[in-house]
């Protein structure tokens, strides 16, 4: 006999507002089972979980349905105190009627014949319901970080610090990411590379740390506490273990003509070399793409000159294979490409770059070692036009865009202000008799000591900041840029001419997240940035279990903010570390083994390699024995996906908790 | 074809095997039926390959695999996929089947006689390129060619993709679509008109289970309308869900893993054009993930049970005007 209890959540006004709680809280006692229901202001308070809890015992409730907000918000917690009041979690039922009804409806009249339907579906449902008991899983105490720019460093440095081992997989052949090209960071113009370079230092000595550099992520199988990666080492062509990277090698390669990404294509590296001089690990790397040795077979002049004899050409990738309790996405970003963006002439001239060109231009370790000369001057540093007189920056190019041009952003992409700002008084220091103009739509500089240091350089260093967007540049004949914008304040157009354009170009996630968002089941938003498992309390981990965010692959952010992140990121991995074990979720598939076919439809669709055949003996009506294939699953390896019972033809496969038959129940309830 | 007479014979008088899957007459000369033969005498006595041996003997296998000893089976061209498709599902012992393919040139299928407007017929005979049939009223000499069932006329492939050895020639696969003009012209059909196409074929159906017996495809252990536990077991009864439901279902069920040998309309002693509905999925499965032929191999991974970055959105159904 069922004894059901309906609890209908008002949610303040949130509910309440679109849905007459009280008529759904009338309209669900006619209902078959029902034996009690009320209404309240927040079912989630403690009053509310009391109400709950006193009627299951009063009325000797053999299921709960609580109608309130989506059961990723409150499940849990109205699980628990149906267990405290003595009634199995998984009598529990939630009808969501705040993100599937009152937020998204307006009358209260079809709000509210939509809440009793669904309570109706949920009070369907839990009739069928069955009490589950979790069982539990070991924890690999062990963590794996996508990523070793700051925020994977920072991460991988703190979850070490708490004793737990943790590898970083990084695909380029150095740790570092982006910071390694920044020169100066704001707000305090300290040099990047002096701070990120001893925390790149502390990894590789760090014996809980293991960097696997110039490898990426093949595949990832498995669930929160016990993940499978496979990790593919690229062929580097020089045996990690030997080189010493004394670059002797990349003295004599004489393959010079490579365009070199440390520098963004400012100048040239060798087919053999070492990214920078800070490299971690600090190891030579020959790119089979313009190496004459992997080419035509001819040379071999690196392998000759190695004293450690790490040169090996014959070396091909390798796949490892490693388990972890949890993973951490740190993939980064890139600045969008922004050749499509013809107005601002990037592609036509040399002397319009982006803030990063900008970066490695102004570098003591950069193509002009540090001096600021216009790109299309390099190689004749000492010409009296090479140093640029006008320097112009244009923000906002490629964010805060409302055009649906091919790559260019809706969001802000948050660090340009301050970089820009950086870069103009720097350069006013440096080079007092150049004038710098920031054509902006808004500066936005909210941050410790954010605005102080934007209006220094405004105020001190003399920066023309003019409202408003520039329309067009012009390379001239002469060299020279035009540049026609608009001044919003004194509303007249402008023309400058400059010697060097820098645009502040949006940033967005590496390509490689996608792809790795799909391989860890989390969540992505359209921009391809990961999603939160709540925008501000569960800010630094993807609704799936296990997997967490650091760093700009989660959202635009500057370099503290990043690294606060990387260490809240490193925080939450701990905590799930120290476990020994997880309490599992008994919302397990299993299978009829009077039903299987044996047919692996289910071992073929199944995510996590939860199930397995065997061959057993069956008796059948006519008494003789038959062997069959069926399928059996392993309760602690599924996580309840459901794919193997749609999968399924003959209907043998079900979910504990998600039955085809409650499922149906639920559709003949809303249909009804 | 006594040659396949002769090869039986041999493999079961050199112990290779001790049964053999092979076809013998029913009540008619024209209705041929499945059949196990296990001795010499039996089949020169009843066994027959011949233009009516249209019966697709691979979902027999499934309960004869898996007895004692190892068996000979005769599959036409067509009935291979199915064959694969089994072997693939597991549900053929493999070692247990020795598979000789036997040549093909269409069979030739009672109704398509029938609707040529016969009568009382007898008995049929044929010479490969004519059929006589005999009727009540006497007996008249018409082309094979037009008396072939539906899955004939429109035949996918006359290659066996798989076999132990072969008697006579191997043929080629079909590729030029005429299979698909039938589904194509439902396509073109308003929604209306479409429903009541269905509602008017579906209403005559008599829920024999004719088609789902015979479906190498409906092969479960236990069939959901037979199982209680399911929520869709004899609902005829009570409404016309069954009436509605049970060849949607169904096809559902096999969608992915029907070969298109079309046994279910061959059966259909109501004449309900059933193999249509899966020819749309395959149509379907065809434009929305790339061309497959289920049992074409026993290894490749079916559309529906493989997830891709290129997979389309269900909104496809959308875009492409299903919805009017």
């Amino acid at each position: 006999m069922h004894r059901i209890g309906v609890f209908v959540c008002h949610c303040g006004t949130n509910i309440a507002a679109t849905v007459d709680v009280k008529a759904v809280a009338e309209a669900v006692r006619e209902e078959t089972g029902v034996v009690f229901s009320a209404d309240y202001q927040y079912m989630c308070s403690e009053a509310g979980q009391t109400l709950v809890q006193d009627t299951i015992r009063e009325q000797r409730l053999t299921g709960v349905v609580v109608c309130s907000c989506s059961p990723r918000m409150h499940e849990a917690t109205f699980r628990k105190a149906a267990a405290k009041a003595g009634l199995n979690s998984y009598m529990v039922e939630i009808a969501n009627i705040r993100e599937q009804c009152s937020w998204i409806h307006k009358d209260m009249v079809s709000g509210t014949e939509k809440a009793i339907i669904l309570a109706r579906a949920a009070i369907a449902k839990v009739m069928l319901n069955t009490p589950l008991t979790p069982g539990k899983t070991p924890v690999t105490k062990r963590a794996l970080v996508i990523g070793g720019g700051i925020a994977g460093i920072q991460t991988a440095l703190d979850i070490a610090e708490a004793g737990f081992d943790v590898d970083i997989v990084e695909k380029q052949p150095t740790i570092g990411g982006k910071m390694t090209q920044i020169d100066k960071t704001f707000p305090t113009l300290d040099c990047a590379s002096c701070i990120l370079t001893p925390k790149m230092v502390d990894c590789a000595q760090n014996e809980k740390i293991h960097i696997y550099s110039y490898s990426e992520v093949e595949s990832v199988t498995g669930f929160v506490g016990n993940f499978t990666a496979k990790i593919k080492r690229k062929a580097r062509f020089v045996d990690e273990k030997k080189c010493t990277g004394c670059g002797e090698c990349v003295e004599k390669c004489p393959m010079k003509k490579v365009p070199n990404e440390f520098n963004l294509g400012l100048d040239n590296r060798k087919a053999i070399y070492i990214p920078f001089a800070q490299a971690v690990p600090k190891v030579a790397t020959i790119d089979a793409n313009y190496c004459l040795m992997k080419k035509n077979g001819k040379c071999g002049l690196c392998s000759k000159v190695c004293g450690a004899g790490a040169i090996n050409y014959d070396q091909q990738d390798e796949i490892i294979e490693e388990k972890y309790g949890a993973i951490v996405a740190a993939t980064g970003y890139n600045p969008i490409k922004i050749d499509k963006f013809d107005e601002f002439a990037y592609s036509q001239s040399p002397d319009v770059i982006t803030s990063l060109e900008l970066e490695r231009l102004m570098n003591a370790a950069g193509p002009s070692n540090g001096t600021l000369v216009r790109p299309s001057y390099l190689s004749k540093q000492d010409d009296h036009e090479a140093h640029p007189k006008t320097i112009v920056f244009v923000q906002c190019v490629g964010s805060r865009s409302t055009e649906c041009r091919k790559g260019s952003k809706e969001y802000c992409s948050k660090i340009c202000c301050m970089y820009t700002a950086k870069h103009a008084m720097l350069i006013r220091e440096k080079y007092p008799d150049t004038d710098v103009y920031v054509f902006y739509i808004d500066v936005r500089t909210p941050g410790k000591l954010f605005d102080e240091f934007y209006r220094r350089a405004v105020e001190q260093y003399g920066v023309h900041y003019i409202k408003g967007m520039v329309g067009k540049v012009s390379p001239r004949a002469d060299g020279k840029l035009d540049v026609q914008g608009s001044d919003l304040i004194s509303n007249e157009q402008l023309h400058v001419t400059a010697d060097l354009v820098v645009l502040a170009t949006a940033i967005e996630p590496d390509k490689t997240a996608r792809s790795i968002g799909t391989m860890l089941t989390a969540s992505m938003d359209t921009n391809d940035f990961f999603t939160e498992a709540h925008p501000k309390l569960r800010p630094v981990e993807s609704p799936t279990a296990g997997v967490f965010l650091s760093g700009v692959c989660q959202g635009p952010k500057d370099i503290p903010e990043t690294v606060t992140q990387a260490s809240a990121c490193a925080a939450k991995v701990v905590g799930l570390l120290v476990k020994d074990e997880l309490t599992g979720n008994p919302c397990v598939a299993h299978s009829d083994e009077l039903m299987c076919n044996g047919c692996s439809a289910c071992e073929k669709v199944c995510p996590y390699g939860a199930i397995t055949y065997s061959d057993k003996e069956f008796r059948q009506p006519d008494r003789t024995v038959a062997i069959r294939r069926v399928a059996s699953v392993n309760p602690a390896v599924c996580q309840g996906c459901g794919a193997c019972t749609v999968a399924c033809p003959s209907g043998a496969m079900d979910l504990n908790g998600f039955s085809n038959s409650q499922i149906m129940a639920e559709v003949d309830a809303v249909c009804r | 074809m006594q040659e396949v007479k002769d090869r039986a014979k041999q493999l079961l008088a050199d112990g290779t095997v001790n049964r053999v899957v092979g076809w013998k007459a029913g009540e008619f000369s024209y209705d041929i039926t499945p059949a196990v033969f296990t001795s010499a005498e039996e089949i020169d006595k009843d066994f027959i390959y011949n233009d009516f041996c249209a019966p697709n003997l691979s979902k027999y296998l499934i309960k004869e695999s898996r007895k004692e000893g190892k068996l000979l089976v005769f599959l036409k061209p067509c009935d291979t996929y199915s064959f694969n498709q089994l072997l693939k599902e597991h549900r053929i012992l493999r070692e247990n089947v020795y598979v000789i393919g036997v040549p093909c040139t269409g069979k030739v299928d009672i109704d398509t006689v029938r609707a040529m407007g016969f009568q009382g017929i007898t008995g049929m005979e044929s010479d490969g390129e004519n059929v006589t049939v005999h009727t009540l009223y006497g007996d008249k000499t018409v082309l094979k060619a037009d008396t072939l069932g539906d899955k004939c006329k429109t035949c996918k492939s006359k290659k066996h993709v798989v076999y132990d050895e072969l008697i006579g020639e191997d043929g080629e696969v079909n590729t030029d679509g005429a299979r698909f003009e039938l589904v194509e012209k439902l396509e073109k059909m308003t929604a209306d008109e479409r429903f009541e196409f269905w509602r008017g074929e579906l209403s005559k159906c008599i829920r024999c289970n004719a088609c789902r017996n015979v479906c190498p495809a409906c092969s479960c252990e236990n069939c959901v309308f037979d199982n209680p536990a399911s929520g869709i077991q004899q609902r005829a009864a009570v409404n016309s869900f069954e009436e509605n439901m049970f060849h949607l279902i169904r096809s559902f069920h096999v969608a992915g893993r029907c070969t298109d040998c079309g046994e279910c309309t061959r059966v259909c002693p109501q004449n309900i054009p059933l193999h249509l509905i899966n020819r749309k999925y395959i149509k379907d499965i065809n434009e929305f993930y790339g061309d497959f032929q289920a049992g074409e191999d026993t290894e490749t991974r079916a559309p529906l049970n493989a997830y891709t970055f290129d997979d389309c959105e269900p909104g496809i159904v959308y875009s492409r005007g299903g919805n009017e």
